[in-house]
């Protein structure tokens, strides 16, 4: 075989903890990687700080490392483990950049590792912009106009001399963090402080700027013997300024002729040539909208977010194949997986049109900038497939799961024409509403493509679908015609219904009648060219069905959990594909439903079949019809998979597992209240309101604080600690802003400290893997507590309380596979204050720390096992013999605007792991994977709300026991040095200059500590805040949080890092030493 | 557009009925039907002179978008007798475009269906091979008379109605080329020539005399030309027993040959190969050709029906040079002992890619020629 000489063990850098810009994609494709990797007989060793992966399996991988991703620890691992090359194009930008640093020092080489796929030279000469640029002008391929200054006067210089405006680019960033369009003097030198500040190497690209520009990408493929080929192009909706993964993508590209599109793909192959990149690599260009210029815009060696993309719609494996190139295979000697009769020499033929939308998170931070620029700010993406471009765009829009199932918005009514047209001008994620309005208001296409610069084709198929509501809305009579159009236009019948007046029953029953039913085509890779057996599916209305529902299997399907969110993130993408693995295992067909093209759910050979559609009952029904199941399983899928419960169950599929009448039951708070009586478990009294005025009343009686929360969500989305009437009236307001199908909680808020459990049921026993405690007192979000395991303060009365309740409460709501809850113990007394009868976001953790693999579990508990026929004790595992500490992680620098300061509405976007056999340790190493990285200067600032003041004393005297110099605001200074704790005061921000802002800007500052004061928003806080996290400042909003990282820092310098290998872990112990 | 959308049928061989909508001219029309996978390239690939006598379905959905940019043609005019797509776009739009494809078809007088599932067509014409079918507007056609008309139907003599008619003299800078002085001069023998061969050889500095397909060899040798360029065309090679002989004279001549697409079947057959119709051809600009020598992969863009039989080679005669990744087919012949080298795909690509480009460059190193 061709397989290079000497390989056996393969080290794999994962991409760490989910951050903006830096996502799921990297799990797929590193778990895509692995399997790869092992089918070649490799032995895998894999490091990665994100327990929430798949990766991070020990099916994957041979050994797994949860440690933080910096060279030291890297370092360690490859001295213990002695890998003989590693993979570094697998964990995105984060993996690259420690797989060149490793290299570049020389340690690679002095261990005797070698650096397996694109060379380290490549990846400088792609990545370093100088050296990039030099080798474009050698091969005459042309950039824009541009210079890498380090400063900002040479910034300044060089935009005025090439003009403005002027993008900005910083090297070595995630997502374009730091980037940004600069118009003027003043625009730049803020955008080039910032980015100076964030690039790793001090630099920043300025270059002439394309905004506007059509903007095409090219996945492209290379391997050791020169071949390259074109996995796939796509065309951004959204011309330059907008960062890619905020765009609207569609693929292949659609305004392109062949001379364009051949230009581009020539030119991608010779970048990658010239690179010699062996993998695959993404070319990003931007094309003149009215001639054949182009430039180049980016070269990324590695796999990215766009090569997830590809690959979901192309059905072409990138990260496989590239894995296999890594190893010395020729393009040519790797079958092509999905027609196994084609190699992966070959560029896949598209016969559908694939869109990507992304998912942002303004409705998680509805006071951030929702502009969208080149610095990426969305959380995840949908993708969709259809046989035209107008259904594509329609599936995407209802897969975003944002209230929005057509183009039509109520919010411009009212609007005049002028003002609809002023806010064309605006670029955010509403554009494309926008632009529907305008032309439902006939705005002609030219005004917008000119001050869009959209292309007119994407306009003119945005009308069709403007002029199809408008067809529906004035039929008299809704025709079978229309009707057949409007479905071949990815119309959902409730949309349909809404314009035509009619209940969405009738359109179903219509359509029923007529035989307008969608049919699933398969992604084949090869436009039917070949025949091909991979079950990959998408659905549409304008041909014949080729799926074939009866194989004669059982078969149970199990439902995705839609894109990446805040709240709902990776995890339950762990959870689903675990699920789908353990079915199988018991002998069933699985079939996964998902429309999430970054995850590992939804690559072809995971599931028996895979359906690559919205996740709405509508959709879902459609599957149902064609495939029958005999189950579903909804509890692995997140808040996106329960909402289909009650959909299904009228669809006539047993749920399996925990009943929908029991889901309620956790969710509603009449029935609850009586399980929990009935239980004798005790939870914070509160009230059920659906008005302002209900609210005010519930507060008023129950005492102030109080937190309000919608119910059935998830991430804690719209949930609020109110301590006066006006935060409840502004907190309603928000929440009422979409009509609320179910009533608001308001409860009494106990500021205990915080308990989660995940556990198994299956009807009668229960196994709870761990008991988790958050650092962070109640009243922040779960998902942004840290949080510990095995739980540290809680006595062994309390944990026997807490097993006590959770077996209660599993029999009374009889749950059959995983539960969730969380207690507050506030002064030696347990209350619960959430149960989630399904997977949970710590589910992941809880499985790999104890060894536990409690989603295998629930799924054959689901199918009838019993926890005791499956090999565990139940009740409380044992106590592991090491610590586990999970660390949120934010990515508010990427969110101009957002609020950072925590509280129960979920911001945190991923998390990391510290794992050591000392509490101390384990801290540090979360918070370094957290990228917490102190002292620099050891200056620090205070700023902490009147309630905290004492409690932060001593915090404060410990900072400066350890050497920091603390400038605090007056009051805190006041407090701080009446207790003897030596504080600088300094003026508030509009006060008398030098200020706290001053402070910050001077970048002497490691860490703010700044507890916010409820409802501080429009004051010196939020400003503080904000200032801080655009500087590259921590941010600390908790003193819990603040008292963890102390600790942390205190023993920082103890001890050596050791490093764990938690494949050997099984039931809570270590079975080597380690 | 027309107004009033007037439905249209496609009929195929095996009595399949796909109803769609009318495209392009309004008449009937019995033909081959096959199927192109190129995403991009629909102007290219319908005034391809190789698709004459066959009715082209275009596998991605969406076709139109950037309606027609008139120098992108490939020769003077639309040659496939319909056009069959699952969507022809209302609104072309590229910087370029001077007609909509409609309109196109209606002036090259094509018939065409829109609006039928084309990826259910093409896996018909994959499990059953290429058919011949009709596409009508006629909804009272009696499928019982049609399908022995269907069944009967022969693609024959295309190759005369699609070469050129008399000899035509091409320099560098016509049509569109680079304009450099010209060192060597070409003939190509258009058995069904695509414009951007002979665009390929005016780049490279060639003088370049196109010969009809009813040349006489000797008159070409006469000529002195430093190299003969075959080019593609339609039909089965089989047929073009004439110009089979006339070619295996050049062949001998000693003049560098160099031979594409129909060109490469032709020089074969003349070396006594043979060649079969495949089941569904190869369409679309996808193809992977490996070459032997380098174990190189080229992508490479692709239309033919028929294919030299690899068995019926003489490797004293000829040894292969590219073969197809995918099915193994001969891709491409070096003859042994003469300047003659042949390939079954299109290194002048248009549409598709142009990774085998650099083939001209053999060419031009076969006969001694700049670069």
């Amino acid at each position: 075989m061709p397989k290079l000489e000497g390989i056996k063990r393969v080290l794999v850098i994962g991409s760490g903890p989910i951050i903006i810009g830096q996502a799921a994609e990297f799990d797929y494709a590193g778990t895509q990687a692995c399997r790869s990797l092992k089918e070649e007989g490799m032995e895998v060793i894999l490091v990665n700080s994100n327990p929430a992966t798949i990766m991070t399996d020990k099916e994957i991988a041979d050994k797994v490392y949860i440690e933080p991703l910096t060279v030291e620890v890297l370092q360690k691992i490859i001295e213990k483990e002695k890998p003989d090359s590693l993979l570094p194009n697998m964990g995105g930008q984060a993996g690259l950049n420690l797989g060149m640093e490793l290299a570049e020092s020389g340690f690679l080489e002095e261990h005797g590792v070698k650096l397996l796929g694109t060379t380290a030279e490549t990846i400088r000469n792609a990545e370093g912009r100088q050296e990039f640029k030099d080798m474009m002008e050698r091969i005459g391929e042309p950039c824009a106009a541009s210079e890498l200054v380090e400063n900002i006067e040479d910034g300044v210089a060089f935009a005025e001399k090439i003009g403005y405006p002027v993008v900005l680019r910083p090297a070595y960033t995630l997502g374009g963090s730091g980037g940004g369009i600069a118009h003027n003097r003043e625009e730049i030198e803020e955008i080039l402080a910032n980015g100076l500040r964030l690039s790793r190497v001090g630099q920043v690209l300025v270059e002439r700027c394309i905004a506007g520009w059509k903007e095409i990408e090219y996945e492209v493929m290379r391997d050791s013997n020169g071949t390259c080929i074109t996995v796939c192009n796509m065309e951004n909706l959204d011309p330059v300024g907008v960062h890619t993964g905020d765009s609207i993508v569609v693929a292949p590209s659609q305004t392109l002729s062949d001379k364009e599109y051949q230009m581009l793909r020539t030119s991608a192959l010779r970048i990658i040539d010239e690179l010699k990149i062996t993998g695959g690599c993404n070319v990003q260009f931007a094309l003149h909208p009215t001639s054949f210029e182009y430039i180049v815009i980016e070269v990324n060696p590695r796999v990215s977010r766009s090569s997830a993309l590809a690959s979901k719609a192309t059905g072409y494996p990138i990260a496989k194949v590239s894995a296999k190139i890594a190893l010395g295979y020729t393009l040519d000697e790797i079958p092509n997986a999905v027609t196994g009769k084609t190699y992966a020499s070959f560029e896949p033929a598209l016969d559908y049109v694939v869109v990507k939308i992304p998912r942002l998170p303004f409705d998680k931070f509805i006071k951030a900038k929702r502009t969208l620029t080149t610095q990426m700010k969305a959380t995840g993406e949908v993708m969709s497939i259809c046989t035209n471009f107008e259904g594509a765009l329609m599936k995407a829009l209802r897969s975003l799961e944002q209230h929005v199932d057509c183009l039509n918005r109520d919010e411009y009514i009212g609007w005049t024409d002028e003002e609809v047209t002023e806010q064309l001008h605006v670029i955010d994620d509403r554009r494309i509403f926008i632009i529907a309005e305008a032309i439902r208001r006939g705005i002609a296409y030219n005004v917008i493509h000119e001050i869009t610069m959209i292309d007119i084709w994407f306009i003119d198929k945005i009308s069709i679908l403007v002029e199809m509501e408008q067809k529906l809305q004035a039929a008299d009579e809704l025709t079978p015609e229309l009707l057949r159009e409007a479905k071949r236009l990815e119309f959902p019948d409730a949309v349909i219904a809404g314009f035509v007046g009619k209940e969405e029953k009738d359109i179903r029953d219509m359509r029923y009648q007529l035989g307008i039913t969608a049919a699933f085509k398969m992604v084949d890779t090869c436009a039917a060219e070949f025949a091909s057996e991979t079950p990959y599916y998408y659905s549409c209305f304008d041909g014949s069905n080729e799926v074939a529902g009866n194989t004669g299997k059982k078969k149970i399907m199990v439902l995705g959990s839609g894109p990446i969110r805040i709240g709902q993130g990776i995890e339950f993408d762990y959870c689903s594909v675990h699920s789908v693995w353990a079915l199988s295992q018991e002998g069933y067909e699985t079939i996964i439903v998902n429309n999430n093209p970054e995850t590992v759910s939804t690559d072809f050979d995971i599931a028996d079949k895979l359906y690559f559609e919205p996740l709405t009952p509508e959709d879902v029904e459609n599957i149902v019809r064609l495939e029958n199941p005999d189950g579903a399983v909804v509890q692995f899928g997140g808040q996106t998979a329960i909402k289909l419960t009650e959909a299904l169950l009228k669809m006539g599929v047993p749920i399996l597992g925990t009943s929908a009448e029991n889901v309620d039951a956790a969710e509603d708070r009449e029935l609850f209240d009586e399980i929990l009586e009935k239980c004798g478990i005790p939870r914070p009294s509160g009230q059920t309101v659906f008005t302002t005025e209900e609210a005010l009343r519930a507060a008023n009686e129950l005492g102030y604080p109080v937190l309000v929360r919608p119910s059935y969500v998830l991430g804690g989305q719209g949930m609020q600690i109110a301590v006066s009437d006006t935060d409840i009236t502004e907190y309603m307001a928000v929440i009422n802003r979409y009509h609320q199908e179910h009533p608001i909680l308001v409860d009494k808020y106990l500021m205990g400290k915080e308990v989660e459990i995940d556990a198994v049921c299956d009807g009668e026993d229960i196994l709870i893997p761990g008991i988790m405690e958050h650092v962070e007192r109640a009243g922040i979000h779960s998902g942004d507590s840290i949080s510990v395991y095995p739980a540290q303060s809680i006595s062994e009365q309390i944990q026997k309380i807490i097993v006590d309740y959770t077996k209660k409460l599993a029999q009374s709501l009889h749950v059959i596979g995983l539960i969730n809850i969380q207690f507050i113990v506030y002064e030696e007394k347990v209350y619960v204050i959430e149960v989630n009868p399904r997977s949970s976001r710590t589910v992941p953790y809880i499985s790999k720390v104890t060894g536990i693999p409690i989603v295998d579990l629930a799924s054959k508990v689901i199918l009838g096992a019993k926890i005791k026929e499956l090999g565990y004790q139940p009740g409380l595992a044992q106590k592991s013999d090491y610590l586990a500490i999970k660390m949120p992680v934010f990515s508010f620098e990427k969110l101009r605007g957002a609020e950072i300061s925590l509280g129960p509405e979920m911001k945190s976007t991923g998390e990391c792991l510290g794992i050591a056999k000392s509490f101390d340790e384990a801290l540090y190493k979360a918070f370094l994977g957290a990228g917490v990285n102190l002292p620099k200067h050891k200056k620090m600032i205070f700023t902490i709300k009147d309630e905290d003041k004492e409690e932060a004393v001593d915090i404060a005297r410990r900072f400066k026991k350890i050497g920091y110099d603390i400038f605090a605001t007056r009051g805190t200074a006041r407090v701080l040095n009446k207790n003897g704790v030596l504080a600088i005061p300094v003026n508030r921000i509009n006060e008398e200059a030098p200020t706290l802002m001053d402070l910050l800007l001077d970048h002497q500052i490691d860490l703010v500590v700044d507890t916010p004061t409820y409802g501080d928003k429009l004051r010196d806080g939020f400003m503080i805040r904000r200032t801080a996290i655009e500087t590259g400042v921590n941010c600390l909003t908790s003193l819990d949080t603040a008292d963890a990282l102390l600790k942390s820092l205190e023993n920082s310098a103890a001890e050596e890092l050791s490093v764990v290998d938690i494949a050997t872990i099984s039931n809570g112990q270590i079975s080597e030493d380690c | 557009m027309g107004n009033l959308i007037m439905k249209a049928f496609l009929i195929l061989e095996d009595g399949t009925v796909f109803q769609g909508d009318s495209i392009g001219a309004q008449k009937e029309v019995i033909s081959e039907i096959v199927f192109n996978t190129s995403m991009t390239g629909y102007l290219e690939v319908l005034t391809d002179p190789s698709y004459a006598g066959q009715a082209v379905t275009m596998t991605y959905p969406l076709i139109g978008n950037y309606g027609v940019c008139y120098e992108d043609m490939e020769s003077c005019k639309g040659w496939p007798d319909a056009f069959i797509v699952r969507e022809l776009s209302r609104m072309p739009s590229n910087f370029r475009s001077e007609d909509t494809l409609q309109h196109f078809l209606e002036k090259n007088d094509i018939p065409g269906i829109s609006g039928i599932d084309t990826r259910a067509l093409t896996k018909l014409l994959r499990e059953k091979g290429t058919m011949n079918g009709m596409i009508t507007t006629n909804r009272n056609d009696s499928i019982e008379e049609i399908l022995p008309k269907l069944k009967e139907y022969r693609v024959t003599g295309v190759v005369e109605k699609v070469s050129c008619k008399t000899i035509e003299n091409y320099a560098p800078g016509d049509i569109q080329s680079k304009k450099a002085p010209a060192d060597k001069k070409i003939a190509v023998i258009d058995v069904g020539t695509k414009k951007n061969i002979i665009r390929c050889l005016l780049n490279r500095g060639c003088d370049v005399t196109v010969y009809p397909c009813t040349f006489k060899a000797q008159e070409v040798i006469d000529a002195h030309p430093d190299g003969i360029m075959i080019t593609n065309g339609p039909g089965d090679p089989a047929e073009c027993t004439q110009i089979i002989e006339q070619i295996k004279l050049l062949a001998d001549s000693g003049i560098p040959v160099f031979a594409i697409c129909l060109g490469h079947q032709l020089m074969a057959l003349a070396h006594h190969a043979k060649t079969y119709k495949m089941k569904y051809g190869h369409r679309g600009a996808n193809h992977p050709v490996k070459d032997l020598k380098t174990g190189k992969v080229y992508i490479s863009s692709q239309n033919h029906g028929y294919v030299v039989d690899i068995d019926s080679i003489d490797p004293n005669v000829a040894k292969p040079w590219f073969i197809n990744v995918n099915d193994k087919t001969v891709e491409g012949l070096e003859y042994i002992g003469k300047p003659v080298k042949t390939v079954q795909f299109h290194p002048e690509a248009n549409a598709g890619p142009k990774d085998s480009e650099l083939l001209f460059e053999e060419f031009m190193k076969m006969i001694g020629g700049k670069r």
